[in-house]
């Protein structure tokens, strides 16, 4: 069996070098470079917590973290709000041409993400698509200035941005779910409705679950929505971190907030999926 | 329509699944407090007609009628028939008692009613105490038991099981079949059961619908099938049964004379009318009605010359395959084991005569 | 009489919702190729008439070009690369029994859940520290890393459906192990391979961020995108090649998809009813 690992691992080795190289050593490096001060161009290397302690305490840096979590999450929730019939109707009523749905349902995500944020950018513009088309039909004179520029753009546009990320797991788990259980709660006396509240929802759930911190997690760290239709009231903590690598050239202090995102993130997952585990038992 | 002779009516249900037509105008009453079986392969339609009956398929035509009331449009969360799956259909986040209690949530029971009514579900299926099991940790035979109690609880006028026993060891299975028939009678259920095992459908039924290919060939009691099967197929379905091809030479009234191959002449009492001299036929008897013995005893003539080819010993009885002249497949012959008495060492290569009975010949319709 | 059992009979507000939410999912984005025709330099209603001439810009823009190349040059060495890791890594995993494989698995997969930024910066971090400049090499190395979790998901499934007892089969019918793989794994792994290899291009052509943070001089078409969305004037311009990108994504991932089929997301479909 040893040498069956081994073997293995020789096939493995090829990759799992290139992300030690790319992905492990790097966020080591990250994490070193976070308790240093930068100068200038030049590192001082000597251990300080002042970059976390700034990151935290400091007010732009704490809004910051908060207005990205708190617009993730409401991203998460709508998302997963508005794909989860969407999925129902994939699982439960085609009959044909599955993949043919599927392909549909996931195909815009495949496709660049810049272009897809540009695209909302120019439907909420204040000369943008909705604006102009409402004036043309005549519901309004003036073009509505909340749609772009502002958090609620960034959530409708990550939502949209997403929307496929949350379809696929929601459809996955809704198509687990053994048909002969949904004829049985017929059977005993459920209709439609009670049989999904009882049944599907039910059994759907970790579906939505993972499909909500699917979303949430990349969404937190998000620059390119932010940056293009958030404002300066919609921009969130990776433009800060990307501004820290350029402008302000605070090497230590970028590493420190990203480092910061991503406990944060990880805490947050860690206990909701905590939370979870504890609430199914209770149903169970 | 009587009530209690009628209480559930299958008038003319034919159902189509595009091209392929799977139950094919059947027709069926069953009684009130019977335990009915349809019992056929796999593919005979029996499982699509058990659905309908639930709720789940819709007749493409005819029409099904339960306690006087028809229900052929009827949803099934709305009809008063209970259904036992084949996969049992457990629900796999609920505990026990959850699952059991399902069906409860309309009756507005309150907790201490619905918790008296599960225990005693719990007491018929034989499973007390084990209602805070969760439902991923019970083995095959406890899923079966809980289905069971969980279609039960509603007292509904009709359970319907669809081969809830095919997926037990034999043991098992036997256990269950003589508790399930227990249970039915006790409580006076109209149960319908679907199996393709006809050694289950003659223990527990009733009354029994062979059917194959969408059509019902017989519907009569277990005895009734045995000892008079209505047509080959039925006659091979249930039991081992030794088939001859033979032709009608004579007929006197309603008595015939045949010509049987290997049997030589045979006189049989009540052929149908449509058997005219010429016309071909299949006498059948069955492996037990046939008897072995070292010489050639038999008083009445009915006795012919063999050769035993092999032999498979079951304790209690013995399958003897005998090869006979004019027949490639050898006679099946079962005998008890008091039956060798009188011929101890019947083995392979042994010369036997056997013999029979005139009324254990069925002349059944070639087909 | 519907064929159809009673679970699953239609549902009309379910459909009507599921074809207002594609058309949600699509719409937005088929803004970009509708104003790129549009004879305006501003995106907004009423059309002002039908013109190509964003297009025939195209043909003269030296810098969108020269980008172009670069978003080439880097996506199919980073599909071909991340392709072959992911083939070895696929076949390591599901052939061998590895020592702590779920770890070793969920690694090479923290990509996916990992914002593009923070892998960007990290990477960053380490290449001017070990004074590496930054290049076309570099983010091609950024891509690879992002582009293996895919490569080896689509290969993963493929291999898991190919019977380890075929190559054993064929192992004991005298072939070797190049044969065994050219005659047996290869022509059932091919099309997964074909389908990572369109995958990881597209995700690489695509990307933006990482390449942000690491491309030289030599900018991929998404940065160059980016650079020019400060100005109003080149707005159409950007539109043009929008409505290009997405086009030839749509085909791609669609095909990629297609060749998928049976081992990807359809395989789990249980209902297969014709």
């Amino acid at each position: 069996m040893r040498s069956e690992s081994l073997r293995g691992y020789a096939l493995l080795s090829p990759t799992l070098v290139v992300m030690l190289f790319s992905m492990c050593a790097p966020f080591a490096l990250m994490v070193l470079m976070s308790f240093w001060a930068q100068h200038g161009f030049k590192f001082d290397t000597s251990f300080t917590l002042a970059n976390y302690r700034e990151a935290l305490s400091s007010p732009i840096y704490k809004a910051l973290l908060f207005r990205s979590l708190k617009i993730s999450g409401a991203c998460a929730l709508a998302t997963v709000l508005i794909s989860y019939p969407m999925a129902y109707y994939v699982a439960f009523h085609v009959h044909r041409r599955k993949l043919l749905w599927i392909i549909l349902m996931t195909l815009p995500f495949w496709t660049s993400y810049l272009l897809r944020v540009f695209a909302w950018k120019i439907v909420l513009g204040y000369n943008g698509v909705i604006n102009s088309g409402l004036k043309v039909v005549g519901l309004i004179n003036h073009p509505l200035e909340f749609l772009l520029y502002s958090p609620t753009a960034v959530v409708i546009t990550l939502a949209h941005a997403w929307a496929a990320f949350a379809v696929l797991p929601l459809y996955v788990s809704l198509e687990k779910i053994d048909r002969s259980l949904l004829e049985a709660a017929a059977d005993l006396g459920d209709g439609p409705a009670l049989r999904f509240l009882r049944v599907t929802l039910p059994l759907s759930l970790p579906g939505v679950m993972a499909a909500m911190l699917l979303i949430f997690i990349p969404t937190v760290g998000d620059y390119v929505t932010p940056a293009l239709v958030g404002g300066p009231n919609g921009i969130m903590i990776a433009n800060m971190i990307q501004a820290e690598f350029g402008k302000v050239n605070n090497w230590p202090m970028g590493a420190a907030l990203a480092i910061a995102m991503m406990v944060i993130v990880a805490l947050i997952s860690l206990v909701y999926v905590w939370v979870l585990r504890k609430a199914t038992e209770q149903i169970g | 329509m009587s009530g209690n002779d009628s209480y559930i009516v299958i008038e003319n249900v034919s159902k189509h699944f595009g091209p392929v037509i799977a139950v094919d105008q059947i027709d069926i009453s069953i009684r009130a407090g019977e335990f009915f079986s349809l019992l056929g392969a796999s593919g005979c339609g029996k499982t699509t007609l058990l659905r309908m009956l639930a709720g789940f398929e819709v007749p493409t035509s005819g029409e099904i009628y339960i306690d006087q009331m028809p229900v052929t449009a009827v949803p099934p969360h709305k009809r008063p028939t209970n259904m036992v799956f084949q996969n049992y259909a457990i629900f796999p986040h609920l505990n026990v008692r959850r699952n059991i209690a399902y069906g409860l949530r309309a009756a507005k029971l309150s907790k201490a009613e619905r918790d008296h009514k599960v225990d005693e579900a719990l007491e018929l299926v034989k499973l007390p105490g084990l209602g805070a099991r969760s439902a991923t940790e019970l083995s095959g035979g406890q899923r079966q038991r809980v289905a069971l109690a969980r279609a039960l609880i509603k007292r509904p006028k009709v359970l319907l099981l669809d081969e809830p026993l095919g997926a037990l060891d034999k043991k098992l299975r036997e256990e269950m079949q003589l508790e399930l028939r227990a249970l039915q009678q006790s409580l006076g259920i109209t149960f319908i059961f679907v199996t393709h095992d006809q050694e289950e459908a003659m223990t527990l039924s009733d009354r029994i619908a062979v059917m194959s290919q969408g059509r019902v060939l017989q519907m009569a009691s277990p005895k009734e099938i045995y000892d008079h099967p209505n047509s080959v197929e039925v006659a091979d379905f249930i039991g081992q049964m030794n088939f001859m091809d033979a032709i009608v030479t004579d007929r006197t009234g309603s008595s015939l004379v045949l010509d049987v191959a290997v049997l030589g002449q045979v006189t049989v009492a009540n052929g149908a009318a449509s058997l005219q001299p010429g016309a071909q036929a299949v006498v059948a008897i069955r492996p037990e009605r046939l008897s072995l013995s070292s010489t050639k005893t038999a008083r009445n003539g009915n006795c012919i010359e063999g050769a035993i080819q092999s032999v498979a010993y079951l304790g209690d009885r013995s399958h003897f395959y005998v090869s006979v002249n004019g027949r490639e497949q050898p006679l099946a012959v079962v005998a008890q084991d008091t039956d060798l008495a009188g011929a101890p060492s019947l083995g392979s290569k042994s010369k036997v005569w056997v013999s029979w009975q005139d009324d254990a010949l069925l002349l059944l319709p070639k087909d | 009489m519907s064929n159809v059992s009673y679970i699953q009979r239609p549902n009309r507000v379910l459909l009507i919702y599921a074809l207002i939410y594609l058309a949600y999912l699509y719409i937005p984005v088929l803004f970009l190729p509708l104003f790129s025709f549009n004879d305006s330099l501003y995106v907004a209603f009423p059309l002002k008439g039908f013109t190509t001439r964003w297009y025939v810009e195209m043909l003269d823009n030296e810098p969108m070009q020269a980008a172009l190349l670069n978003s080439l040059k880097v996506g199919v060495v980073a599909s071909i690369v991340a392709t072959l890791l992911g083939i070895f890594g696929a076949k390591a995993v599901s052939r061998y029994r590895i020592f702590a494989q779920k770890a070793v698995v969920s690694t090479i997969m923290l990509p996916l859940v990992i914002p593009g930024i923070i892998l960007g910066v990290a990477l960053l971090i380490l290449l001017s520290r070990l004074g590496i400049g930054l290049s076309l090499v570099t983010v091609t190395l950024g891509h690879i890393l992002i582009c293996v979790p895919f490569s080896m998901a689509t290969l993963m499934a493929r291999f898991e459906g190919l019977e380890a007892s075929f190559e054993e089969a064929a192992a004991d019918l005298g072939d070797n192990a190049w044969w065994v793989f050219w005659r047996v794994t290869f022509p059932v792994v091919f099309p997964g391979i074909l389908a990572s290899l369109l995958l990881c291009f597209t995700i690489s052509f695509d990307e933006f961020i990482m390449a942000f943070f690491l491309a030289g001089s030599d900018p991929t078409l998404p940065i160059f995108i980016y650079s020019q969305l400060r100005f109003p004037q080149k707005l159409p311009g950007v539109l043009a090649l929008g409505a290009c990108i997405l086009m030839v994504s749509f085909v791609v991932v669609f095909v990629s998809q297609w060749l998928q089929g049976r081992g990807g997301l359809a395989a789990i479909d249980k209902d297969h009813r014709p």
